[in-house]
């Protein structure tokens, strides 16, 4: 029992990140379930780098070495869409040829076979988020604020066992920030997802409460 | 995805190998080598008679100079045109105008002028019999001339809407608005500030394309045979001649011939790369002295006087297809024809069933397997981050650089020595060769273009390559990958030579019927062919633009 505790979560052990000569990122940290790491530097400081790395889409002129496991569930030895490491960037981008209940649909593991079932399940989420009946909307007709909150119910429908958080609040206007920041932690708190965020804003760490590791500040 | 693994393999052979084999079918027969006609021993004699063939140094030279006087009056335009009315409404107004142009296949832009400048043609008609007093055609040789004249003409109203796309496609890699307002701030003249801080590094983007202009001008077959002089004609054409003489020897002074060609070709490249040199020296003086070249007023109108009245050749050319397609009796000098019928289309028809039948299935069949290769590499490419590079770029500009009837002579002799000469497989092949480099350059600006953070997205939702590919990818570039469909279709549509030489005269299109009737003259049964030739592109583009609007119509973000 102490042993699954120890091992909840997200554990970074000892993820080094070069560009050539140069290290980026050094990092060695356990992220609780439903807890958040900040992950904090300038644009250009490689901080973007450890989500891809953990994400399992590094570009090859980077090397990347050590562990990243969650649940005790090694992501590193996984491929990019078995790790159900779920992403949330800048923009919500969602798919443009789909319905927003298509959108959310689309992440539903495949184990939920029936269509009914899937769109129920969309349709819940969307009532879930106070979207109720904008299911079969053209995603570009919403607000930035619903894009979001669409976006959000995508990747937590996905089932994902981590989520990583590329700047997501930074293109939303300061009222839809600060609303936006509360609805994403509170739902990833509520799934008991451990997070990892990156970001240059301090209110951004501030809001996610947890660590927070600086990188590229020499 | 495993399959695009096999994909860059795939796709280098299917564009390398009928070029390596049909140029080595080319040489050895030129060298004397082809068991199958006797010549089993290694020989220069066939091109000592190549030598003696009268009047082939001036075909080989009239070849070079169609092709460098196309090129650099249609890049000349072009560029100029560029120059003078970037960002200006004119020039969103000539682009939506010039870029269906580019869909017509040579042939029919070529019977068109043919039909507006001939003496009896439509422009003589509007002149006569007031202003010039005649009331029958003229005795001028216009069409056919032997300087090439009209030759070139056909070609450069072509090759313009072809060169101002590939410009066009450049020109977001530069930052044109703000380079062009820091040259015009620095008290430069619009043509000044695009010649010496914009085309340097947009001339090297589309120098290829420049390149395959040249290449495809000095070895044209088609436009030769419409519009090109005859006595004595280009090189190509006298290659064709030889190459449909009953009597089989001429093969292998034929293939001593495409191997000249190769030479002719080579030796225009060799003088453009001159041309360039020229043209930067003079583009360093103007810029070294500090001239801003503030009076281009003259450069400006003759640059839009070129670019509009190319594109009014190519479309009174098709309007003229058309209205003799329908016309009954229409004599010397009425602009319009006493009576419309469709005799002319009822007599066509049941003929042309066959031909059309296989113009359809070979551009869809050729079309299909480009857009499918051209997929999986870009999907490839997209996997392991290579594959941009310069080199791979080349390889694929590089069917469309070698002249094409210097290696399709060999193909063709290869595939009647494999048996497989008139067969429908080959035939697709042959087109593939030209289909899938056009396909390839249209739709990989797009893909590469796509924002890669929906397939970051979309793998973070545990969706597998293959599944983004189809749920995700291919709906989005939807756009694209019709555009590019039309492009490669209309391209095999309009193929001649592949047709004739690989077809061997049992299997023919749309166009080879098309320029066969040519030398026939009967107007009516050119406009009904040419007319059919023009309208197959013109509906893929049109199936292309459409579709797209249909099936997202509910999806504002996916609009244009």
């Amino acid at each position: 029992m102490n042993d699954q505790t120890n091992r909840a979560g997200l554990e970074l052990d000892d993820v080094r990140i070069a560009l050539g000569e140069r290290e980026l990122v050094r990092l060695s940290a356990r992220v609780g379930r439903g807890k958040t790491l900040t992950v904090m530097g300038p644009s250009g400081s490689g901080k973007s780098t450890l989500l891809a790395y953990l994400g399992g889409f590094l570009d090859p002129v980077f090397v990347a070495t050590g562990g990243a496991s969650v649940d005790g569930v090694d992501l590193i030895a996984l491929e990019a869409e078995r790790r159900r490491a779920g992403i949330l960037f800048q923009d919500p981008l969602l798919f443009p040829h789909l319905s927003v209940a298509d959108n959310i649909a689309i992440a539903i593991p495949q184990d939920v076979r029936s269509r009914a079932e899937r769109r129920a399940m969309a349709d819940a989420a969307l009532e879930d988020a106070g979207m109720r009946g904008f299911g079969d909307r053209d995603p570009d007709t919403l607000s930035g604020g619903q894009k979001a909150r669409v976006a959000l119910q995508r990747v937590l429908l996905s089932r994902p066992r981590l989520l990583l958080l590329d700047e997501p609040f930074s293109k939303l206007d300061a009222d839809l920030r600060e609303q936006t920041r509360q609805m994403v932690f509170s739902k990833a708190a509520e799934a008991g997802l451990p997070v990892l965020l990156v970001t240059h804003d301090e209110a951004d760490a501030r809001a996610a409460g947890g660590e927070v590791h600086k990188v590229g500040l020499a | 995805m495993r399959l695009a693994r096999l994909a860059p393999p795939l796709t280098l052979a299917v564009l390398l190998g009928p070029l390596a084999f049909g140029l080595a079918g080319t040489l050895l027969p030129a060298f004397g080598y082809l068991p199958e006609l006797g010549g089993r021993h290694f020989t220069t004699l066939h091109f000592s008679a190549l030598d003696a063939v009268p009047g082939i140094y001036r075909s080989a030279c009239l070849s070079v100079l169609v092709g460098l006087v196309t090129t650099l009056v249609a890049l000349g335009a072009v560029a100029a045109f560029v120059a003078s009315d970037l960002g200006t409404p004119l020039f969103s107004r000539v682009r939506r105008m010039i870029s269906p142009l580019l869909s017509v296949p040579h042939a029919a832009a070529a019977f068109g002028l043919a039909f507006l400048i001939a003496p009896s043609g439509m422009i003589m008609r509007l002149i006569s019999p007031w202003p010039t007093g005649l009331d029958r055609p003229p005795d001028l040789l216009i069409v056919n001339d032997p300087m090439a004249l009209s030759m070139m003409a056909g070609l450069i109203v072509k090759e313009i809407p072809f060169l101002f796309l590939v410009t066009l496609a450049a020109l977001p890699q530069t930052r044109h608005p703000e380079i062009m307002r820091l040259g015009r701030s620095l008290g430069y003249g619009r043509v000044a500030a695009f010649l010496i801080l914009l085309w340097p590094s947009l001339y090297r983007q589309i120098r290829l394309a420049v390149f395959a202009v040249v290449a495809y001008a000095t070895s044209v077959v088609d436009v030769a045979l419409i519009l090109g002089p005859q006595l004595p004609p280009t090189l190509p054409v006298r290659l064709i001649e030889w190459m449909n003489d009953p009597q089989l020897e001429t093969r292998f002074i034929a293939s001593a011939g495409a191997v000249m060609q190769l030479g002719v070709t080579l030796v225009a490249l060799i003088a453009w790369v001159g041309l360039e040199r020229i043209g930067a020296a003079l583009v360093a003086i103007v810029r070294d002295r500090g001239r801003r070249l503030r009076r281009d007023g003259v450069a400006r109108a003759a640059s839009r006087a070129l670019m509009l009245s190319s594109a009014l050749a190519v479309f009174g050319g098709i309007a003229m297809l058309a209205l003799w397609s329908v016309s009954g009796l229409w004599q010397f000098p009425d602009a319009l024809p006493s009576g419309f019928t469709f005799r002319s289309w009822m007599q066509a028809l049941p003929r042309m069933s066959g031909p059309l039948l296989t113009t359809l299935t070979v551009a869809t069949l050729s079309t299909l397997i480009a857009l499918v290769l051209t997929i999986l590499c870009l999907e490839r490419e997209y996997e392991t981050g290579r594959g941009r590079g310069r080199d791979a770029l080349l390889l694929i500009y590089l069917p469309l650089i070698v002249p094409q009837i210097s290696f399709m002579f060999g193909l063709q002799v290869l595939s009647i020595w494999l048996g497989v000469d008139a067969s429908f497989p080959a035939l697709v092949l042959a087109h593939l060769v030209f289909v899938l480099p056009y396909v390839f350059l249209s739709l990989s600006d797009p893909w590469r273009a796509h924002d890669r953070r929906h397939d970051l997205i979309a793998a973070g939702l545990g969706m597998s390559r293959a599944r983004t590919l189809i749920r995700i990818r291919l709906p989005m570039l939807t756009r694209a990958i019709l555009t590019a469909a039309a492009v490669g279709f209309s391209v095999s549509v309009g193929q001649y030579l592949p047709t004739v030489l690989i077809g061997a005269g049992r299997l023919t299109t749309v166009t080879t019927e098309a320029v066969a009737l040519a030398a026939g003259g009967n107007r009516r049964v050119i406009g009904v062919y040419a007319f059919m030739q023009t309208l197959l592109p013109f509906l893929a583009f049109a199936i292309a633009t459409g579709l797209p609007g249909l099936l997202f119509r509910n999806r504002r973000g996916l609009r244009v």
